[in-house]
């Protein structure tokens, strides 16, 4: 393996031979610790918390009377508090930590004042906190994906606007003459996100638009959410991480500006496809779906790119936690993008729009992909932050292999159990005799949901494990005395060629 | 070179593209949507929610309805909402111009909601939301719908019986002890005000006149299975 000495150079900071190199950056990990640190650890906290409120709705779903008679903790309230808090909570906190860890690397520049960065995580957490209390107390908003009561989203735009205007202060100060494709994609995000927020909340709440307008500005803002804020963070840090665990470039630097431009410009028109059918004018509706298809470019730019990158080198996955968690990221994001895609065709959509398959969707995009990426991220980045190693290779792989066979089963199942759902609510039953007959009873349909809404809990489990274990293993790490220089990387099992482990 | 400044516009009219395109032509184009007024009966449609039901819509708001009922009727021949009864017509984008908040919602774990009024209305209607929002399986067995009996109250019963008390509707295992009544508490009232008032208007004249109805298509249909 060529890339061996490199790859253990990038696993492992003190064994690289450009010392000077090395100590610049560890600088400015350094001067990134705090702010990271309070963003994952408050990221990992509402995962938690997240965690917790979608197996109570789950299994709400087939077990209605479990803690019914709580309001606090009705079906719409519990769902509606998950999505917040793994959304505003576990996901946006996460991609702030690992967002400004890679602007600061890349940019070669430290982060200044990062104390001002602690206020902005703490304001967002507790504008967060609030938003979820709102939602259980009954002041949610019922839009979808801006469901905090309006008392909450000052907090968020303060933080917020801390945030971003750190990012581009950070880039401004960069030495860096080169600006590479993650830092693109970290920008973009980190524009487009305010522009959606303000819209939307302007448009929604502040001084509500006439009629379904309020459909289109709130779908053109949740889909946004998606592919111009999780996607570009996501996309920078697979861009960042596959490349340096492997030791090696990217495959092509013009794929990756294609991909970008390509996805910018198709993805913020793709959400319309969620309102295929409904009462918004039919071209816009086609516009969404012509956008959604297109972003086919994008995708599989990408792809090619990523997993071209990868070709040769999969024996690494058998040892670093951060590739195996990225590249199944990758992986998902080329699976749930096509996936979505394919949603926004009419005939589809008429199908599987309004069913739990869309559901499933959404976790194979929030979950499988972006989610999956984040751990990968802090995987890497809290060594090098706190100067010391994971302290369980097997929690690490417990919350690996839980994870990706919860998210894949919880994907798979919802998916047929959703596409079954749609073809009994929207087809009509044609008999032996060649007969149309009549539409299948809605209660019927329901009772047919249930044993994949069953397996959708079991797999929710399975997920919590996961978290349960990365969760211990970040707290163990936090507490554990610092050996700096003595420590060896923690990997998923000795790899004598690598040379790592001494 | 410095190619940030390059970089930034693209970014910036990347965006600026689909806000204009999906945001301000369609706030332009039909932001402004006025009701239909009917000549012969001199009201305007659709018409607003009464009070109560704009009360109850708000208790529709913050139990998170919207979670499993969407309202929203597709359009003959794409899907079955008309077939269900779900709606006479296609919903169309004029019916929700009264509505500060629109609730079109994307998910169907429960049926459509956007003319539940219609399905059961008066009091009938109204015992039947009683009985469904208490226990929902009483009205539709198999239903997953969680029990809402915090909108209900078990109270002692202090001189008379109240003529609002509702246990009457249920059966034997939902009975208070002797002394108590159940009564629905002001929300739970709303509530059921609003899913009485859910109900699309006939089709305005413009839309009628626009929307294409394939007249001719059952019969084209029996024809081929035949």
């Amino acid at each position: 393996m060529a890339s061996a000495s490199q790859l253990a150079a990038s696993l492992k900071p003190s064994a690289s031979p450009e010392m000077v190199k090395r100590a610049e950056l560890s600088e400015i990990d350094a001067s990134t610790k705090l702010p990271a640190l309070f963003f994952f650890g408050s990221s990992i906290l509402w995962l938690l918390v997240g965690t917790v409120f979608a197996l109570l709705a789950s299994f709400k779903m087939h077990m209605p009377h479990f803690l019914g008679d709580y309001e606090w903790l009705t079906f719409g309230r519990v769902r509606t508090a998950h999505l917040n808090a793994v959304i505003y909570g576990w996901s946006i906190n996460a991609s702030f930590g690992v967002a400004f860890w890679l602007m600061a690397r890349l940019s070669r520049a430290e982060l200044r004042h990062s104390g001002l960065l602690l206020i902005a995580a703490a304001f967002w957490n507790i504008g967060v906190t609030l938003g979820i209390y709102g939602i259980l107390a009954g002041d949610s908003t019922s839009i979808e994906w801006l469901e905090f009561p309006p008392y909450a989203t000052p907090l968020l735009f303060f933080a917020y606007a801390l945030v971003g205007a750190w990012a581009i202060i950070t880039f401004r100060f960069g030495r860096s003459k080169h600006i590479y494709v993650s830092q693109w994609y970290v920008l973009a995000a980190l524009f487009w996100f305010p522009w959606i927020y303000s819209v939307a909340q302007i448009m929604l709440i502040f001084s509500p638009a006439r009629g379904t307008v309020q459909s289109l500005v709130n779908w053109w803002f949740a889909h946004n959410v998606l592919g111009l804020w999780f996607t570009p963070i996501a996309l920078g840090a697979v861009y960042y991480f596959l490349p340096k665990v492997l030791g090696k470039p990217i495959h092509s630097y013009y794929l990756s500006v294609l991909g970008f431009w390509s996805l910018a410009i198709f993805y913020n028109w793709a959400g319309v496809h969620h309102l295929i059918g409904g009462p918004v004018p039919v071209w816009v509706q086609t516009a969404g779906i012509t956008a959604s298809f297109m972003m086919v470019i994008p995708v599989i730019v990408t792809a090619i790119n990523h997993h071209l990158t990868m070709i040769g080198s999969f024996s690494a996955l058998k040892f670093s936690p951060t590739l195996r968690f990225t590249v199944f990221g990758a992986v998902a994001y080329t699976f749930t993008s096509l996936q979505g895609s394919s949603m926004s065709i009419r005939s589809w959509s008429e199908v599987t729009h309004f069913t739990h398959y869309t559901i499933g969707h959404s976790h194979a995009g929030m979950y499988a992909f972006f989610t999956m990426v984040m751990f990968g991220s802090i995987y890497y980045i809290m060594p090098r932050i706190m100067l010391k190693e994971w302290p369980s290779a097997k929690l690490i792989s417990v919350h690996f292999w839980a994870c990706a066979i919860g998210v894949s089963f919880y994907v798979l199942v919802l998916s047929i159990g959703g596409v079954k759902q749609g073809m009994e609510m929207n087809t009509l039953p044609v008999g032996a005799d060649g007969k149309v007959g009549g539409p299948i009873a809605f209660l019927e349909i329901v009772k047919n949901t249930i044993p994949w809404l069953k397996m959708r809990s079991y797999s929710g489990i399975l997920i919590t494990i996961g978290h349960l274990a990365f969760a211990i293993n970040f707290v163990w790490m936090l507490l554990k005395p610092g050996s700096v220089g003595a420590s060896a990387p923690t990997l998923f099992r000795n790899a004598p060629d690598l040379e790592v482990t001494r | 070179m410095n190619r940030a400044p390059l970089i930034f516009l693209g970014i910036f009219f990347a965006m600026a593209f689909s806000w204009t395109g999906i945001i301000l032509t369609n706030q332009i184009s039909y932001g402004k949507l006025t009701p239909y007024v009917n000549l012969d009966d001199g009201k305007a449609y659709p018409q607003s929610l009464p009070g109560d039901a704009a009360r109850g819509k708000l208790v529709y708001q913050d139990l998170g309805c919207i979670s499993c009922h969407s309202q929203q009727v597709r359009q003959p021949g794409f899907g079955t909402d008309i077939e269900r009864g779900w709606g006479e017509r296609g919903s169309v984008a004029r019916d929700y111009i009264r509505e500060k908040r629109v609730f079109l919602g994307t998910m169907r774990t429960g049926p459509d909601l956007r003319n539940g009024g219609a399905r059961y209305a008066g009091q009938g209607g109204r015992e039947w939301h009683i009985k469904h929002f208490y226990e929902s399986t009483l009205t539709s067995a198999g239903s997953i719908m969680p029990p809402h009996r915090f909108l209900y109250e078990t109270r002692a019963i202090v001189g008379e019986p109240s003529p609002k008390a509702v246990q009457s509707l249920l059966p034997a295992q939902y009975q208070p002890a002797p002394g108590f009544e159940i009564v629905l508490k002001q929300r739970g009232e709303d509530l059921i005000s609003y899913m009485l008032a859910l109900k699309d208007p006939e089709l305005y004249p413009e839309e009628a006149a626009r929307v294409y109805v394939p007249k001719a298509e059952p019969a084209a249909k029996e024809e081929a299975a035949k």
